[in-house]
């Protein structure tokens, strides 16, 4: 029996009557993009990453000494309607300075949400907006948290590149995904009086957040493109290049602060880990190698019925 | 308070851990292996294409088909998961005269998550 239009419209008519036909996390068309670590992703999800773990050293800068600081975060991310959803976050930091007492804390509570505006299966695109609110004064200010709140605006995009020519197919299992957005301080300055009464103005400038991931999908090219025999673990790994970056914008600030992450991710089933290296990209960033590694959890493929649905269907 | 808040966050990881490791095996199905293989050359018209998932998908929403360079479907229309197996999905196919054949298939694994995709084999003589 050949296939006609109307076995099509059947079968379309039958996947649309059929409730609960999900929708998936991070996919646009057959490209699968996984969480990356240190530049959000532009998809709505339901989503646990727990725990996220980076290891720094960090150098001394004048009066301020060396040290090494260690964080532990989580994050959650709950998808209100398919495409609106909002994420919390919390990051318990453990900072080691030289020849000082350790100090531990939890950093600002960071919220937000996300709005996906468009996607295209076809080209592998999917584009994205949200607001990101470190909480200013829910943190200890031992480990560094702000006193003051900062709302960042973002535009978050992905692209896979499984519509280049064949010609080119070694080069489909590539994506490019990014985000660029505006810090805003609620305040313009910070006044700390130190321990012997002197008085401390520190600016807080606006300031340019952005970066963007390159990832080559080795279960992209096993699928469609090319099976090259990878067995396990490797046919699921995805290696990946970060951007993390900030610029800071006015208020007697300028450069560019940031590192790059390469690493690997494998992406299961329903939970994907990574690994990266945190490489500062200038003396003001750092000047050693860190690392960045995260278990994360499709919540959405573990409890499709139940936490891994939308509220709003 | 230090040590035992880091220990309260590996409790809550292994607790994590733990009601995954609990949780029902089910996610998106995705391919695994095909036959004809993905990019691949043969050298004799292969009577059948089958595909291997990862995951059970559900035969009522479940299809695969082979087109040619003109985008024509040449199979026999009668993509089937395979009875003895929930993660295969297959379709016959005629005689196929040398060329490129684009497979075509999009599923719906146990759990209702959509996957679909498309890869590409040659025939030549």
């Amino acid at each position: 029996m050949k296939p006609t239009p109307i076995h099509g419209a059947t079968l379309v008519a039958l996947c649309i009557a059929v409730p609960g036909i999900a929708e998936a996390h991070g996919f646009a068309g057959k490209r699968f993009f996984p969480a990356t670590l240190a530049t959000d992703d532009p998809f709505v999800a339901d989503e646990l990453s727990l725990p996220t773990v980076s290891f720094q050293k960090f150098s001394g800068n004048g009066d301020e000494p060396g040290g090494r600081e260690t964080d532990l975060s989580i994050d959650v991310a709950k998808r209100i309607t398919e495409n609106f959803g909002i994420e919390i976050g919390a990051t318990y930091k453990r900072i080691r300075p030289d020849g000082g007492d350790t100090q531990n804390g939890f950093d600002n509570i960071a919220a937000g949400f996300k709005y996906k505006f468009y996607q295209n299966d076809a080209h592998e695109a999917i584009v994205s907006a949200g607001v990101d609110w470190d909480i200013g004064g829910t943190g200890a200010r031992r480990v560094g948290a702000e006193s003051f709140s900062t709302i960042t605006p973002t535009v978050f995009f992905g692209k896979g590149l499984g519509d280049l020519p064949s010609s080119m197919k070694f080069l489909r299992p590539l994506a490019i995904t990014g985000l660029v957005g505006y810090g805003i301080p609620t305040r313009s300055s910070t006044t700390t009086t130190g321990a012997e009464g002197d008085i401390e103005i520190e600016r807080n400038p606006h300031t340019l957040e952005w970066g963007f991931s390159i990832q080559y999908s080795l279960p992209y090219l096993q699928s469609f493109v090319q099976d090259v025999g990878l067995k396990a673990p490797f046919n699921r790994m995805i290696p990946v290049v970060e951007f993390a970056m900030s610029t800071a914008l006015d208020r007697g600030a300028s450069g560019t602060t940031g590192t790059v992450n390469p690493g690997i991710i494998w992406a299961g089933q329903d939970i994907q880990w990574a690994v990266e290296a945190v490489i500062p990209v200038n003396h003001r960033s750092g000047n050693s190698v860190g690392v960045l590694a995260q278990l994360h959890f499709f919540l959405d493929d573990l409890f499709p019925q139940t936490l891994g649905r939308p509220l709003i269907r | 308070m230090t040590l035992r808040m880091l220990r309260r966050w590996l409790l809550l990881s292994i607790a994590a851990v733990a009601c995954v490791a609990a949780a029902p095996a089910m996610a998106h199905a995705f391919l695994d292996h095909a036959l004809p293989a993905v990019g691949s050359t043969v050298h004799e018209a292969p009577r059948s294409v089958r595909l291997w998932f990862t995951e059970q998908i559900e035969p009522a929403f479940s299809r695969v088909s082979v087109l040619d360079a003109s985008g024509k479907a040449v199979d026999a229309g009668d993509s089937h998961v395979d009875p003895s197996d929930a993660s295969i999905l297959a379709a016959s196919l005629p005689v196929l005269a040398p060329g490129t054949y684009r497979v075509k298939w999009r599923v719906v694994s146990v759990d209702t998550h959509v996957s679909e995709g498309d890869y590409t084999f040659d025939i030549k003589p």
